[in-house]
């Protein structure tokens, strides 16, 4: 009967119930919608490219007259195109301009120049010829510093100061060059701000800070010294979107020179999928209207953004090419000679799979800011919603820049280092509030945030006095140079000279300048003194031979001349050698041992003495009422050739081979050298008994009897964790080979019967 | 002494050490802890000066980024207005805060008492489009 039809519903595939159980199995899936703004690129409303200009000024712009302007297309035909290249650039196909990208005898400037003049249409047309193997050759050419680097998220849920402190102190060390925070309360956000300053110039002199609040907070904790850079400066797409956003460009624009004019560095925030979800996508892809908002942000006068979706990287995500769309934006933006923070950071994936591959779009580029905000603390004490990678994928991260040999922006450091910045840390701001007069940090506070791990780890603090304080704080006259003062009198002469090298940074304006970063001596490295210089391989950013060590040296790396040390012992005095060993013609098995058997190695990949292992295996072929004959074969480390040899020698054909590291074949003459009765490849898993077990077989095959081969277990993880082991033992009885015949050995060994 | 809005080598705290000043007047060389110490400084010692920005602004141009210089331009301007001022007037740019005529008004306080021809500029341009489309106050 064919169940199939009879039965009421399909039977279940155990497979696909596993499938549906997996991390990728967990996200949402969805197909294109245009019309809802579903969709990330071509979509069947966006407009053709176009430009017409009247006596130098714009009167058609992708396809809409002046009277059909938007405020955007004003703004962008207005402040942002380049009128004097725009003819060329238009004119220019854009597969050409495609091409040129990814040609490395076109340089950057080049591109920065054609790039001027295209319209938002314009520019996701020479995008829309591009694969993400193309995009990425793009983007490594066009990123704006020669030197990628890398921003961290720092907060936690309880908006405590000496835990912000600690981790902002560790995020410095590790090197990320700007450190953000937020608040989850918006009345924190001065002693959040502050608590990042002073930790981060703990931990390293020179990283830049910032609080992500409302534009006018924000402006004010600029003004009060409090931050060095700004990225919260959000623009949309659509002009419905920009109004529900509370701004216009012009607005944007104005703050953009307003914190310039306080010395503050500035970046825009854009990506695709924003105006979907504030429900004014206006029909039009993702893509699309993230190309406008870069000509906004370009022409506002900002010096980059951060993009690549950002906070709603999960909607674009989950339409079809989302990954390559966000890598698109991230290629717009810095033809437009943007620096560019190219997200990362919210939440993208359950699975750890999709989210590393992703991540690679930029990663192995580079960008001027690989994350816009690396969790460099739990995600569950993530306030920006972020936390795609975290503080608990800091040594996996490592590992990726030491594979692929890549400057992802951070270093190894060791659990020492990390503590002693946590503790100048969170003592510096405990100093701070002290010397303040702010509610006080407790001995037991600065205790808990240099071991925690997140904010579950930390005592609570009286909520309603720091709020109290942080209003008084805001309001009052104390700024930077207060808490300069408490350092300095406090005991932290270095946190305090390194933020009043903050402040003389400001003073001379350098971190103005497009993708400025300090590195530890305050240096500026900038797109003016660092200037991206990638023309193809030997070309453009390199990783400098100190670099390539520090990235290499992880804490977790041994020393791999002592792994087999176990291995080595003082060799067996049960074995003594004989002489030659010549073949023979009655009942036997051979077993033949490798070159360093028992002598410059004695125990097993697992740590069985060979003494053992030898008498298992004679155990066992005593149990069957035969004899062994123990060779050793000095001519090969190799198991299958030790084996092929014994078998060569035995009276009754049948060997045992046996590498010292305790990789065992049963060989029998007449077969080719590669092939085998049994073989037992995975040393690891072998014991005692398994030995004894084999020692028997190989009788039985010898008495001509019917044999079960002897059951093994599988572990495919073994030859993962002991790979390094192996090779070294098979080195070190390599090194035994000898052009010697091989020789009968004596073994001290009474059958236990 | 020569202008450092002349020889804008970058970066400037290498270049132009000796000749940098904060907005306040004082020499960037004398922003030192010894002067914390003494309580001679003030924030504005800490603060970017009109000449500095513009030197930047230099800078920028100079390597091929011309919006960039335009806003670090507005931004020299905009360290002459205070800064409730200068929150007042963002305020004002937001959509639906003021009439076509209060941000004309606006442009001609930032050029003719704040001597910012470029930030007057940038808020004229907004109040044309603002009643384009709407975004003045109604």
């Amino acid at each position: 009967m064919d169940t199939l039809a009879t039965d009421t519903s399909l039977p279940k595939s155990r497979r696909f119930q596993i499938l549906e159980q997996r991390d990728i199995n967990r996200e949402t899936f969805v197909e294109p919608w245009p019309e809802a703004g579903l969709i990330v690129a071509d979509g069947p409303s966006d407009p053709q490219p176009s430009l017409r200009v009247d006596a130098g000024r714009v009167v058609e712009l992708d396809g809409r007259s002046r009277a059909k302007f938007d405020a955007l297309d004003f703004f962008i035909a207005d402040h942002s195109l380049d009128l004097a290249v725009a003819e060329q650039s238009m004119a220019l196909p854009s597969l050409q301009i495609a091409r040129q990208l990814v040609d490395i005898t076109t340089p950057r400037a080049e591109i920065l120049r054609l790039a001027g003049g295209c319209t938002p249409a314009k520019l996701v047309d020479i995008v829309r010829h591009m694969n993400v193997l193309e995009m990425m050759m793009g983007l490594a050419k066009m990123r704006a510093r020669r030197t990628p680097a890398n921003q961290a998220h720092v907060t936690n849920r309880c908006e405590h100061p000496a835990l912000l402190a600690a981790d902002a102190a560790e995020a410095a060390l590790r090197g990320f060059a700007e450190i953000e925070t937020t608040v989850g309360v918006a009345r924190y956000a001065p002693f959040n701000a502050l608590a990042i300053l002073v930790g981060s110039q703990a931990g390293r002199g020179g990283v830049l800070t910032q609080c992500s609040v409302e534009e006018a907070l924000g402006l004010k904790l600029a003004m009060k010294g409090l931050t060095s850079y700004a990225e919260t400066l959000s623009v949309y797409g659509t002009e419905r979107a920009f109004v529900d956003g509370d701004d216009t460009p012009w607005s944007k624009a104005f703050l953009s020179a307003a914190y310039a004019s306080r010395g503050v560095k500035i970046r825009f925030t854009s990506g695709a999928g924003s105006e979907a979800l504030m429900g004014h996508a206006e029909g039009y892809s993702m893509l699309y209207l993230e190309a406008r908002c870069l000509l906004v942000t370009h022409g506002a006068g900002s010096q980059g953004v951060q993009n690549g979706s950002i906070s709603c990287i999960a909607l674009p995500e989950s339409l079809p090419g989302g990954v390559r769309a966000v890598l698109a934006e991230n290629l717009l933006a810095a033809m437009l000679g943007l620096e560019v923070a190219s997200g990362n950071d919210a939440l993208a994936s359950h699975s750890a799979i999709r989210k590393t591959a992703k991540l690679m779009l930029q990663f192995i580029p580079g960008t001027d800011f690989i994350f816009s905000g690396y969790s460099a603390i739990p995600k569950r004490d993530n306030l920006f919603g972020g936390g795609n990678f975290d503080a608990e994928d800091f040594d996996d991260y490592n590992v990726l820049q030491r594979d692929m040999q890549v400057d992802g922006g951070t270093r190894p450091i060791t659990e020492e280092q990390a503590l002693a910045v946590r503790l100048q840390a969170a003592r510096a701001i405990q100093a701070v509030y002290a010397e303040l007069g702010f509610p006080l940090i407790s001995e037991a506070e600065v205790e808990a945030a240099v071991v925690a791990h997140s904010s579950e780890d930390m005592p609570a603090r009286d909520v309603v006095a720091d709020l109290a304080a942080a209003d008084q704080f805001l309001a009052g006259d104390q700024t930077i140079l207060a808490v300069v003062r408490a350092l300095h009198q406090r005991g932290f002469p270095q946190v305090a000279a390194h933020l009043l090298e903050m402040g003389r940074q400001r003073v001379a304006g350098d971190y103005l300048q497009p993708a400025a970063i300090f590195d530890h001596r305050f240096r500026v490295l900038s797109a003016i003194n660092d200037p991206n210089d990638y023309a193809g391989p030997g070309s453009g950013y390199r990783l400098s031979e100190q670099r390539w060590q520090e990235l290499q040296h992880l804490p977790q790396v041994k020393s791999p001349r002592d792994f087999i040390a176990d291995q080595v012992g003082v060799p067996s005095t049960k074995l003594a050698e004989l002489g030659p060993a010549g073949p023979r013609t009655q009942p036997e098995v051979v077993v033949a041992v490798g070159p360093a058997f028992g002598t410059a190695l004695t125990r097993t990949i697992t740590g069985l003495a060979h003494d053992d292992v030898l008498a298992a295996i004679l155990t066992g072929i005593a149990s069957e009422g035969l004899v062994a004959r123990i060779v050793k074969v000095y001519r090969s480390s190799d198991c299958a050739a030790i084996g092929h040899l014994g078998a060569q020698l035995s009276g009754s054909g049948i060997a045992i081979g046996l590498q010292s590291r305790g990789t065992t074949i049963i060989h029998k003459r007449g077969l080719a050298r590669l092939n085998n009765l049994e073989l037992f490849p995975q040393s690891p898993s072998l014991t005692l008994e398994t030995y004894q077990a084999i020692g028997r077989n190989a009788a039985r095959y010898a008495l001509g009897k019917t044999t079960t081969p002897v059951p093994v277990q599988v572990d495919n993880w073994a030859r993962l964790r002991l790979i390094v082991k192996t090779a070294l033992l098979h080195r070190r009885e390599t090194e035994q080979v000898q052009d010697r015949p091989p020789m009968e050995l004596r073994f001290d060994w009474e059958p236990d019967v | 002494m020569k202008s450092i809005a002349q020889t804008p080598d970058y970066p400037l705290i290498e270049s132009a050490a000796d000749r940098l000043r904060a907005a306040s007047g004082r020499p960037l060389v004398d922003i030192t802890e010894t002067a914390l110490h003494a309580g001679e400084l003030s924030l504005a010692d800490l603060q970017i000066s009109a000449e500095t920005l513009r030197a930047q602004a230099a800078v920028a141009r100079r390597a091929g980024y011309s919006r960039l210089a335009a806003n670090l331009l507005r931004a020299a301007e905009l360290t002459a207005v205070p800064n409730a001022e200068v929150l007042r007037i963002y305020e004002r740019l937001r959509p639906g805060r003021a009439s076509y005529a209060e941000l004309l008004a606006l442009a001609d306080t930032l050029e003719f008492h704040y001597h910012a021809p470029e930030c007057a500029g940038l808020v004229r341009a907004a109040a044309v489009v603002y009643r384009e489309r709407g975004l003045s106050q109604m």
